[in-house]
């Protein structure tokens, strides 16, 4: 896919929590085609100490104002910065970077996509169109506490919405990987997005169950377009790139479970 | 419109930009970005003899104005490069250069004279100064014996136009020039990275996987102006500056210390159209302040 550097204009900060928010960014022109769990780069102009431009999940496309969603966790000074955009702004963009989700084979396939934290973000576009293709996926859906589950309403509106919290603050206590819709249904494929520890315990259950897995990585990166060989992951094909070979991954591919 | 051309050698280059071995992969990832063939030359990735799957995860640390790297020379091998790699890039008009890399003279050599053999690959960049690979790199370039040992080995084997990529790590990077000078290298390029280190202090350990890296990005541009002022004024060859430039005015500095050409690296990381940037920006300055030609300011505050 052909990829663009652009300068989009934010047309909405919504701030979820005191951590997160979510970025609308819009163009004059039509965006390019994106695919769900690619990722853009996007350069940091606000913050003198953030160099590198910051790699974010395309959480949604919104094709009807024609604007793309960056759900954003302000944890350093250049996702700080990021979160604290006036709306009108310009934000420098390379996009879409990346390879996205294998999309469903048929309406029929039964699909759970796992997310958890800011890994949610991919998944509300992976929903979205799949949902278009016609296909309603599952989401399973983590977070420490009810605060940080994020962007539910959204999720609710393409599939069914599973959810636990660490603190048992909402859905069921625990990780993910312990839900109880993992023993009541049955899946065809899992995709999953989110803190590492938990896609690791997600591509074990994946893999001990039988059920083809996918999971999007988001090692650390400077150019997002393998040339500068930074943010490998080691797998069955030795060190390959996350921004260019991934960041999906099936799991197969990857050294996790050895 | 000023005379943009440039000679490295025999090496006649449209502009005097060029694109840093390592961040700018073989050309064609930036092809949507920037027409590739509107650059003074491209010098892809690392190459080494055998293969090499370089350094553990992670790789790099952000830094102040720049970032630390270790990637450690990941490359699929020169029998690669000739095979799958060369065959896409055979017809990028512009001079396509392979950035070299060994372990001993002999691997330098070898790798050196395959490459000799194809065609539309009219240089190469030997890397005598990567600070991230235990076996050879940066051991060869800090030393004006080892400096010579590698460029008298390969120069025996090949034909072209020869450039060394020199270390900052050294205490006299005028020395090692001329070493390289006297055993036939045809241009030096300078500087590679410069060994650092970063930690973090939460986890009490380096951000890097072996622990240091080369430090590159505007942090190290003084320094980088500096050698090649030294080195410029030290040998006869043509000599191409690298080191932290993000701008035209950044390039032209290289030029007035004495830089034929230069070198964009790290800048292609935060504007993958930089290239393109600075050699218009460089074409307007030439404009602005009645020169017409690069030439006239090459070493202009050589005094």
């Amino acid at each position: 896919m052909k990829k663009y550097v652009l300068d989009l204009t934010v047309s909405a900060v919504e701030r979820i929590n005191e951590k997160y928010v979510l970025i609308r960014l819009a163009d004059d022109k039509p965006l390019p085609d994106m695919l769900p769990g690619q990722f853009v780069e996007v350069r940091v102009d606000n913050s003198p100490t953030t160099f590198l431009r910051r790699p974010i999940s395309i959480s949604f496309v919104d094709r009807s104002r024609n604007e793309l969603w960056l759900l954003v966790a302000a944890i350093g000074d250049g996702t700080r910065a990021m979160a604290s955009l006036a709306v009108g702004s310009r934000l420098n963009c390379l996009l879409p970077l990346g390879n996205g989700f294998t999309m469903p084979s048929s309406a029929s396939e039964r699909v759970l996509l796992v997310g958890g934290g800011v890994g949610v973000a991919p998944l509300l576009y992976m929903g979205a169109e799949m949902r278009r293709c016609g296909c309603e996926p599952t989401f399973l859906l983590g977070a420490r506490r009810s605060a940080d589950l994020l962007l539910l309403d959204h999720f609710r509106r393409y599939g069914r919405v599973f959810v636990t919290t660490e603190d048992g603050s909402a859905g069921e206590r625990g990780f993910v990987t312990n839900h109880s819709v993992l023993q009541s249904e049955h899946f065809d494929r899992i995709q999953t997005c989110g803190p590492k520890p938990m896609m690791v315990a997600v591509a074990r259950y994946a893999a001990a169950a039988g059920i083809d897995c996918e999971a999007s990585l988001e090692n650390m990166m400077a150019c997002g377009v393998g040339a500068c060989l930074c943010c490998v992951e080691k797998t069955t094909e030795g060190n390959l790139c996350v921004c260019k070979e991934g960041p999906v991954f099936n799991i197969n591919k990857l050294l996790w479970l050895n | 419109m000023a005379e943009l051309k440039v000679k490295i050698n025999n090496l006649e280059l449209k502009n005097p930009v060029m694109t840093a071995s390592g961040t700018f992969g073989y050309g064609i990832e930036f092809a949507d970005f920037i027409p590739l063939d509107g650059l003074g030359g491209i010098i892809v990735k690392g190459t080494t003899l055998r293969p090499r799957e370089g350094n553990d995860y992670p790789r790099m640390a952000e830094t102040a104005s720049g970032m630390l790297n270790c990637v450690g020379l990941q490359n699929k091998g020169v029998d690669y490069f000739c095979e799958h790699i060369y065959p896409q890039i055979k017809d990028i008009d512009t001079n396509m250069i392979v950035n070299v890399s060994g372990s001993s003279p002999d691997d330098y050599a070898e790798c050196a004279s395959r490459i000799d053999a194809l065609d539309r690959i009219p240089a190469i960049e030997l890397n005598i100064s990567c600070p991230n690979v235990h076996d050879g790199g940066m051991a060869f370039g800090v030393t004006c014996a080892g400096a010579a040992s590698v460029v008298r080995a390969v120069r025996r084997r090949y034909s072209k136009t020869l450039i060394v990529k020199l270390s900052p790590n050294v205490t006299d990077v005028a020395d090692i020039a001329r070493a390289c000078e006297a055993e036939g290298a045809d241009s030096v390029s300078l500087i590679n990275t410069l060994m650092g280190m970063s930690i973090d202090i939460e986890r009490r350990c380096s951000r890097l996987s072996i622990g240091t890296g080369g430090l590159s990005g505007p942090a190290v541009k003084p320094v980088a102006v500096r050698m090649v002022w030294q080195v410029a004024r030290a040998v006869g060859i043509p000599v191409i500056g690298l080191g932290g430039i993000m701008t035209a005015a950044d390039a032209i500095e290289f030029i007035m210390a004495g830089a034929t050409a230069v070198q964009i690296g790290t800048a292609n990381f935060i504007d993958p159209t930089v290239t393109i940037k600075v050699r218009d920006g460089i074409d307007s300055w030439l404009d602005a302040h009645g020169c017409r030609s690069v030439a006239e300011i090459i070493g202009a505050a050589c005094h």
